[in-house]
């Protein structure tokens, strides 16, 4: 690991004048960000730790929202009473991620900065070759080993998976990221590689992520989130989703569904052709299962990878199927 | 500190407070909690299995929640109150319960994840997050243990889990 100068930030302030420095990068949970540079992959010449800075990890919720501090830890969000009544989603997208020892470290905001897993981004030693990494360098993944990559919103520069959870559940219920004054949608956080493979968040040099808002629904308070893997437990998604549903007083038409996908694509993915195909229908099994085929509307695979092309669509039937039996 | 940033020198003098007693050291900013404990401080009960999270052998308390010294810099961590292996047991070598169970349940082959393992039972412990051999295993899943003790692991958590809510 290259040395770097050490910060500490007391205040956001602090935070967001040093991390307008070349080459700085903030440090909060350190969970990807120390892993990163023991690979070589992340050389920031300042680590602003931004860890002591007080009251940015409260969790305020409230009917009509969730408000996050962007450094409140992942275990904590996952355990908290009042997020697990009004937005079972989010908990369980947290609490299926990572281990509980890196949920004790990671937090809120620094989990919507994670980098991808993708074993040739992780590897320059190896793999000089990565548009993430270098910009124009090319793909080491398009043509090699792809059973983890991503079948949506791929590019002809990069494949690589968004690999979080959390952020699934977020676009699924619209959530919102504080970037101080600026707020913009989760969904329009997260970029799909395009061209431009380096760039992932719609974030500027001096913005500080302080929080996040989640707007409470019915579908919210209705939610699960799916996560099926290689390993039962402490292990990235082969696909998952996170479904919220919202029910007629009939209790079995569908008025509102939220449906988004992870472990398949690019970025947090939300299914709105899958919502729009059940809106108004009748929740049943065989109309579900074909709407849920829509959410692969587009996909490409690299060929290891095919089968997240039949298992996504299932996955998001069962969590629907799921919270139908909850009726 | 107040409300501007404290820049670092190349090397940082440091107080770490670990198992209750204060330690002040001279780093480079990069050097790892666990690095800090195992070659600066003699504190070797803290393992270094895959130095990347994702094996659990250097689990340790930091203000009493478990974490990977792997990946903390030890900078960070200043004014904290970090808890080793090495401070489990009581002054007069009384084993924490934890410890006891996994000696009952010969919860171990090689050892060398232990003391990770047992770190991480205690919190999993006070979590409340051992209330069923299902729940234990999901919550202990961030240790890995490459002899495969984990039948065994799980009797002792539940053991531990058990005396310790008596």
């Amino acid at each position: 690991m290259r040395d770097f100068s050490y910060l500490r930030a007391d205040t956001i302030e602090a935070a967001r004048n040093a991390s307008a420095r070349p080459g700085a990068v903030l440090l909060a949970g350190g969970t990807t960000l120390v892993d990163l540079a023991k690979c070589g992959v992340a050389e920031p010449s300042t680590v602003i730790d931004i860890s002591h800075i007080d009251g940015l990890a409260t969790i305020d919720v409230t009917t009509d929202r969730a408000l996050i501090g962007a450094l409140a830890k992942m275990s904590h969000v996952a355990d908290n009473a009042e997020v697990k009544s009004r937005f079972p989603a989010v908990s369980e997208a947290l609490w299926q991620a990572a281990s509980a020892q890196l949920r004790n470290m990671a937090t809120i905001g620094g989990n919507l900065m994670q980098r991808t897993r993708c074993p040739y981004f992780r590897d320059p030693a190896n793999y000089p070759a990565c548009n993430k990494r270098s910009p124009g360098s090319g793909c080491s993944a398009i043509g090699g080993v792809t059973r983890g990559h991503a079948v949506l919103g791929t590019s002809e520069a990069c494949i690589a998976t968004y690999p979080g959870d959390l952020a699934i559940a977020l676009v699924a219920f619209d959530a919102v990221v504080h970037l101080g004054e600026r707020r913009l949608r989760v969904e329009d956080f997260f970029l799909a590689p395009g061209a431009t493979a380096e760039r992932e968040h719609d974030i500027r040099p001096g913005e500080v992520i302080t929080a996040i808002e989640v707007p409470g629904s019915a579908a919210a308070r209705r939610s699960t989130y799916i996560k099926v893997r290689d390993r039962q437990s402490y292990e990235f998604a082969a696909a998952s989703a996170a479904v919220g549903l919202e029910l007629e007083s009939d209790g079995r038409t569908i008025r509102d569904i939220r449906v988004a996908l992870g472990g398949v694509a690019t970025k947090p993915w939300r299914a709105r052709a899958v919502e729009d195909a059940l809106k108004g229908k009748t929740l049943d099994e065989v109309t579900i299962r074909k709407a849920c085929e829509l959410a692969m509307e587009g996909a490409v695979d690299h060929g290891a990878n095919h089968y997240k092309i039949a298992l996504a669509p299932r996955v998001v039937a069962r969590a629907i199927l799921k919270l139908g039996e909850t009726a | 500190m107040n409300d501007q940033v404290t820049l670092s020198p190349t090397t940082l003098s440091i107080h770490l407070t670990i198992n209750g007693r204060d330690h002040a050291l001279d780093i480079e900013p990069r050097v790892t909690l666990l690095d800090a404990l195992r070659e600066r401080l003699n504190l070797t009960g803290t393992k270094k299995g895959c130095d990347h999270g994702q094996c659990g052998a250097c689990t340790v308390h930091v203000d009493g929640e478990r974490v990977l010294a792997c990946l903390t810099l030890a900078a960070q961590v200043e004014g904290r109150a970090i808890t080793t292996i090495e401070g489990l047991a009581d002054d007069d070598g009384t084993l924490h319960a934890v410890q006891a169970a996994f000696l009952e349940q010969d919860a171990f082959q090689c050892g060398y994840c232990t003391p990770g393992q047992i770190m991480s039972a205690v919190a999993c412990i006070r979590e409340g997050h051992a209330g069923s051999d299902e729940e234990i295993r999901e919550y202990m899943a961030g240790n890995l243990c490459r002899c495969g003790a984990y039948p065994h692991i799980v009797a002792a958590v539940r053991q531990a889990a058990k005396e310790l809510s008596a």
